[in-house]
């Protein structure tokens, strides 16, 4: 998994017919530091997540199948499958 | 998924059985907002984008599992849909293609 940044949504109406029915987000992946890093990648929301929330991606079709729980959708490889409250670094525990 | 933004067709002749029918377009990988990223591309399509149209598309095995021809192909890049917009934060809305 990877964790990121939603910074847009996408709107889509001709698709796959794998991604009927799915929000398409655009995620800017991030460092340790929280500063953005690579390029922004596409993934089907599978939590609501909205622009601004700091988001887990998952990057490899089986996992992203199962988040959004359809086995047969194998077009389908990257999926947000869960919102980050906050990361503690550095703090005993 | 990336976005990608269509700016040729690539015509081929000679290639494998598994490639036959299909259209292959020349993609440029875009950011949100909508400046290009990285090198261009070829992948197949799937839903009848043209030239200019902003697309998104996958790689790897998920897109060789995009081929009508069958999931045992060379193939590594597929568009799956034809954007209309992208809404980015802090940022007027970016239209498609017009």
């Amino acid at each position: 998994m990877i964790a990121g940044r939603v910074v847009a949504n996408v709107v889509s109406t001709e698709k796959h017919p794998h991604y009927a029915g799915h929000k398409l987000l655009v995620v800017q992946p991030m460092d340790a530091s929280g500063r953005p890093s690579g390029k922004v990648m596409l993934a089907v929301d599978g939590v609501q997540a909205g622009i601004g929330d700091l988001v887990l991606v998952v990057d490899e079709g089986g996992s992203a199948r199962s988040v959004l729980g359809d086995g047969k959708a194998v077009t389908i490889r990257t999926a947000i499958c869960g919102i980050i409250d906050r990361i503690d670094i550095g703090v005993d525990t | 998924m990336k976005l990608g933004k269509v700016v040729g067709r690539v015509v081929s002749t000679r290639k494998m059985a598994c490639f036959e029918g299909l259209t292959l377009l020349l993609v440029q990988p875009v950011d949100q907002h909508l400046a290009d990223s990285g090198p261009a591309l070829v992948a197949w399509d799937t839903v009848k984008a043209g030239e200019g149209d902003l697309v998104f598309f996958e790689s790897g095995k998920e897109a060789a599992q995009a081929n009508p021809n069958g999931w045992f192909n060379p193939g590594d890049a597929a568009i799956l849909g034809i954007v209309d917009s992208v809404n980015a934060a802090g940022a007027a809305d970016t239209e498609g293609s017009p």
